[in-house]
């Protein structure tokens, strides 16, 4: 592996607690300069490059390809289809645990959805593959495609999310709705959105004898090791995963997905290595996405506004043949006091690929829905939308009754009102205008997103010429692992930064678990936090046992690592080096492990959430209906900050995506063939920086002792919750025009 | 990809030779083209390369008080030459509005005229399309088609040309030059792009190995200066084709509007001159009731060719607006939101909704 020398830039040079510092990227020069090795830039002596064949088709099955054309080609080596290819160790279809989802890998010539791969050419250059590709010019027998939120039968799914119950209910809702004050009934409806990393899927596969090394983006590099070690009938230790650097993932490149085990299977049949990149288009379909969703919600309230009942249910879909269910409604479990609350899903299925996690995945859809019908709740009651939120604001988790583990969602609400103006909010829609006479709109929302823990361990290393070691596999999918961890190792080995070598990226270190859930920093930062502790009580045990140690029965807990030196906690003066110990002790390192993993006791005894409070001003032109975002602050409470210049980018990037959910993101579907007509990044809108306003980000001071030993929440996809309501929350206020499906276009608001 | 050749001719006659035959096609910088090879849209069997040719890179001053500007010249040079965008704003407004600044960088005049639809399925060679494959059928007409075309449609094609630039350009009377196997022509840009009619795949009046040379903006197009305006309502702030877009110049004496000229982007097959609303607009007062009954003049044929008839109100409004602009004068500088509703409206006539 070329050595990673993450740039020290003098910002680094900092002493004392690493936490809480602004640390600039560490590996940011290295993505200046392009010298960041991303899965593609690797180029094995002899590699080849595949393509693959999509299916045009959504439904039905491939009845011929022109293998013989495509070999003709100049270049082309061989083409993988269902009749020649390398035999798997297990069949794709079975699902060996519930991480696993269906692939398609060329078991069958079944088409399920657009864009499935149907055969890989391989070739001795892009070109000549690409075109080998084209020439395949299959043909089909094409079925009738099932597609939107009304295809066939409805039916109620086992679970919904990560084995989340597809119901919840607490209290009476209908009896509740029966004797409401006040009541709205609304249906919203968000449409399919395609992660669309900017550095699509792409593996860089080269089996050596049964060795294989494997160059691929993966936020989940153990989960991916032990799939492709199934799949190939292959030990653990045979393979090597490296993944330094992710061009983003946001949840499609968690679990392994068809495309990357298709090179592993190319390089098996050519034996040769072979790089598979997915083109742009391809990404629409094999590799996950968010499920449409139709929600509708009930609300009633008493004479003062108080919720008395909410209920929500969510249509979503999932794929033919394996099952994700988007869990929008759950977003209403946790953020307002009602003491009726209903939520369930049903789902119908159609020829997509399997929908998978996408950033906020159930949060981002249902909070959208959740925070528009609050809106329309608080109107019809004739109440600000902030005081409405305030006069529901649940004490105690609304669904399960648990009190939450630390709450700062008050201080949200003032402070980012405060900074905002929200006070100056008229409550009647289309009463502002600006100089320009263009209308202008406040909305608001509340994010939340609940604080998980998975599992991980790490190796803590401290050597003798001063400097120490801290190995996990973590995964830096651009929301800055490499510095955050990298502080949190510097703090619990009790050394500078920059004395730190920092490793991770690579599955031949610990398994850090997945980075998802927004739960990576949390969750790699306590395996770090343990490991940490038990190299420093390792080398402490060396100087407190030893009579020439100033430290000499000091006692575990007496002592701390601090600056590279171990020191009394009593105190301070008494201490010495971890270098002198280390050289007395005449040992050259010490290692210790840790892990890191939820504490089932704190989970049973508390709700653990971070929260926000979103506010949005928009602009809307009167006669032309488009609308543009002039304004948004968010304030954010998610528990100790590792470092508020990566935690504020985070939660820039989840107000942006909130607002492209509100009025960009769509993947236009054909209705007749289930195409997707806009896979690409010109025509799938998302926000450019002409769009994106302004955006103030308040993280507000929240101590949480439960949630972990760090105390840390997560960031990384709580910032869509929220901003997307409060960005349709606008848009209403701005026009008066209540739009209930998403994204909002201009035709909805040419009245 | 399809294998091709690539030629990169030394002189116009060779260019002009060399794209004569089947299966050739010019290369300018590519930005449409290329990205139609890689999407099995275009398949030609030659590039030739024009982006090497002399000459063609100018932007002339003529004697008459016209100017010429050569098909090389890239969208950004042209858009941020201060004569240019003094003399013409509404053209200069247009270019800017128009895709990325990288994409302006690169992008040519000629290739701005002739670039090809963005219709989806025309995109999707998994769709059918008559422009695409002659008589294959038109898969839009029946789909996703809230963009497509309102004006000048048929039931064989309801695709819209796409560019922004050529919606001023045909406003104010643009000749194409051109370079072709029997030697130099000139046409209106007007009758440069054809209704689909039952051959949507004949896209242009060109014909094989024609070659764009320059485009010419008579000496009246500079009379319109003070007064003249592009306008694009689109679904993102910036880097957007238009949803419906509008090119208003008014020359106004004593109050009144001596001459209008009014275009439409975005509703059809090509750059929509708006003739009718210009004729209703001369000798007027500039009124918004004036420019409410040119803007029903404008679109008074206009049907939808699915579900895009929003686009006939929204292009009623963009009318009325554009020409209010143009009423309240240019500004002095180009907006910083180019052609956006966003850019600054002061002095705009209020049309309450
Ligand atoms: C993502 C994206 C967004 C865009 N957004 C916009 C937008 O908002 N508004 C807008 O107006 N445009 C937009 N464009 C289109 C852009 O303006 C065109 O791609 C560009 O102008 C084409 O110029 P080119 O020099 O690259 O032409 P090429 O791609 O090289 O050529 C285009 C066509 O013109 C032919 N051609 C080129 N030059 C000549 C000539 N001199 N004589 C004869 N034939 C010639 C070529 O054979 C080809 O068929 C966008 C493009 C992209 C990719
Ligand atoms: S509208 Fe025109 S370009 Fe689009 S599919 Fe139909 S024929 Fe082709």
């Amino acid at each position: 592996m070329p050595e990673l020398n993450l740039t020290s830039a003098p910002a680094h040079l900092r002493h004392g607690s690493n936490i809480g510092q602004p640390l600039t990227r560490r590996d940011g020069v290295l993505k200046v300069k392009g010298q960041a090795t991303y899965a593609a830039d690797n180029h094995p002596p002899g590699m080849l490059f595949a393509v693959m064949a999509v299916s045009s088709i959504a439904r039905g099955r491939v009845t011929s390809l022109d293998v013989a054309a495509a070999k003709r080609h100049p270049g082309v080596i061989d083409v993988m289809t269902p009749d020649h290819k390398p035999e798997l160790a297990i069949d794709p279809e079975i699902k060996t645990n519930p991480f696993v989802f269906r692939m398609e890998v060329l078991q069958s010539n079944e088409v399920r959805y657009a864009n499935q791969p149907i055969a890989v050419v391989i070739a001795e250059t892009l070109e000549a593959a690409t075109e080998g590709a084209a020439l395949l010019a299959p043909h089909y027998e094409t079925l009738p495609a099932l597609i939107g939120l009304d295809a066939g039968e409805s039916f109620v799914p086992p679970v919904v999310g990560v084995g989340n119950p597809t119901e919840n209910h607490r209290g009476d809702v209908e009896a509740e709705l029966a004797s409401a004050e006040k009541r709205i009934d609304a249906v919203y409806e968000t449409p399919p959105q395609y992660h669309n990393a900017m550095e699509p899927h792409a593996i860089v596969a080269a089996w050596n004898g049964d060795n294989l090394q494997i160059d691929m983006p993966t936020q989940g590099l153990m989960l991916s090791l032990a799939r492709v070690a199934e799949l190939f009938g292959i030990a653990h230790d045979k393979i090597h995963i490296r993944s330094p650097f992710l061009g983003g993932g946001f949840g499609s490149k968690g679990l392994m997905a068809g495309p990357p085990v298709l090179g592993i299977m190319a390089a098996k049949l050519v034996g040769k290595p072979v790089k598979l990149v997915l083109r742009r288009e391809q990404m629409y379909g094999p590799v996950g996405h968010r499920a449409p969703t139709r929600q509708r919600l009930r609300i009633g309230t008493d004479g003062e506004g108080r919720l008395t009942a909410l209920e929500h249910h969510a249509r979503t879909v999932s794929s033919t043949f394996d099952d994700f269910y988007e869990p929008a409604a759950d977003a209403s479990h946790t953020l307002y006091a009602a003491p009726a609350i209903r939520t369930s899903h049903d789902a119908v299925r159609v020829n997509t690929g399997t929908p998978l996690f996408m950033r906020a995945p159930g949060e981002a859809t249902g909070s959208i829905a959740l925070e528009s019908a609050i809106d329309e709740m608080a109107w019809a009651c004739g109440v600000d939308p902030l005081a409405f939120r305030l006069k529901n604001y649940a004490e105690v988790e609304p669904i399960t009754g648990k009190p939450f583990s630390s709450k700062a969602l008050r201080a949200c609400y003032e402070q980012g009102a405060a900074r905002f103006g929200w006070a100056k909010r008229p409550l009647q829609p289309r009463q502002m205008r600006d100089d320009a006479g263009l209308l202008v709109g406040w909305g608001m929302g509340t994010a939340t997103f609940p604080a998980l823990m998975f599992q991980a361990e790490a190796r803590a290393v401290l050597r003798r010429d001063g400097s120490g070691a801290m190995e996990i596999g973590a995964h830096d999918m651009g929301q800055g692992a490499w510095t955050a961890l990298a502080q949190i190792a510097a703090d619990e080995l009790g050394l500078d930064i920059d004395r730190v070598e920092f490793k991770a990226g690579s599955s031949d270190l610990p398994d850090a678990g997945i980075a998802g859930g927004s739960a990576h920093t949390a969750t790699a930062g306590a395996a770090i936090h343990s490991a940490g502790a038990a190299v420093i009580a390792k080398l402490a045990d060396l100087a407190t046992s030893d009579e020439k140690s100033p430290l000499f029965g000091a006692g575990n807990a007496g002592v701390i690592g601090r600056d590279g030196r171990l020191i009394r906690r009593d105190d301070e003066s008494r201490g010495e080096s971890y270098s002198e110990i280390l050289a007395r002790a005449g040992v050259a390192e010490i290692e210790a492990r840790g892990t890191g993993a939820p504490n089932p006791a704190a989970m049973e005894e508390y709700a653990m959430h971070a929260h926000g409070a979103v506010f949005a001003e928009v602009k809307v032109d009167p006669e032309l209906g488009q609308v543009r975002v002039t304004r948004m602050v968010g304030a954010f409470a998610a528990g100790r900050i590792v470092n508020p210049r990566m935690v504020q980018s985070q939660l820039f990037g989840g107000m942006i995506w909130g607002l492209s959910f509100a009025l960009h993101e769509e993947a236009i579907t054909d209705r007749r063939t289930g195409r997707i007509m806009n896979a690409n990044l010109g025509e799938y809108h998302i926000p450019v920086n002409a769009d994106v306003p302004p955006l103030d980000v308040i993280t507000v001071d929240e101590h949480d002792p439960h949630v972990n030993a760090l105390g840390i929440k997560g960031v990384g996809e709580i910032g869509i919750t929220g901003s997307a309501g409060a960005v349709a929350n606008a848009v209403w206020h701005a026009t008066g025009v209540r739009v209930r499906r998403f994204p909002i276009r201009i035709e909805e608001l040419l009245t | 990809m399809k294998q091709f050749d690539y030629v990169r001719p030394a002189t116009v006659a060779e260019a002009v030779a060399a794209a004569a035959q089947p299966g050739a096609v010019y290369l300018a910088a590519g930005t449409n083209l290329l990205d139609l090879m890689k999407g099995g849209v275009s398949r030609p069997d030659r590039l030739v390369d024009v982006t090497h040719l002399d000459g063609l890179d100018q932007i002339e001053r003529l004697a008459d008080g016209g100017v010429r500007i050569g098909a090389l010249v890239s969208n950004a040079d042209l858009a941020h030459d201060a004569d240019f965008a003094k003399a013409y704003p509404a053209v200069a407004e247009a270019l800017l509005s128009g895709a990325s600044a990288q994409l302006r960088n690169a992008a040519t005049v000629g290739g701005n005229l002739l670039q090809r639809t963005r219709c989806a399925y025309f995109y999707d060679t998994a769709s059918r399309c008559n422009k695409r494959e002659v008589g294959s059928g038109c898969d839009a007409r029946d789909g996703e088609n809230r963009t497509h075309a309102v004006l000048g449609w048929s039931e064989n094609c309801i695709a819209t040309h796409p560019s922004d630039f050529c919606v001023p350009l045909v406003a104010l009377d643009a000749i194409v030059e051109i370079e072709g196997r029997s030697g130099r022509r000139e046409i209106a840009l007007d009758d440069l792009h054809r209704l689909p009619g039952d051959t949507p795949e004949r896209e242009s009046a060109l014909e094989p190995g024609d070659l764009i040379v320059a485009v010419r903006l008579p000496p009246a197009a500079r009379g319109f200066a003070a007064h003249a305006r592009y306008l694009k309502v689109r679904d993102r702030t910036s880097y957007a084709f238009a949803v419906v877009s509008a090119a208003a110049a008014l020359r106004i004496e004593n109050g009144k509007i001596a001459e209008a000229r009014l275009a439409l982007g975005g509703v059809a097959a090509k750059p929509w001159r708006a003739r009718a609303a210009e004729d209703m607009l001369r000798d007027v007062p500039p009124t918004v009731d004036a420019f409410q009954e040119a803007a029903s003049r404008a679109l008074a044929d206009a049907k939808p060719s699915g579900d895009n008839a929003f686009k006939i109100e929204l292009a009623r409004r963009i009318v009325v607006r554009a020409l209010s602009l143009a009423a309240a004068g240019t500004p002095v500088r180009i907006p910083a939101l180019p052609a956006s509703p966003f850019a600054s409206m002061s002095g705009a006539i209020h049309a309450r909704a």
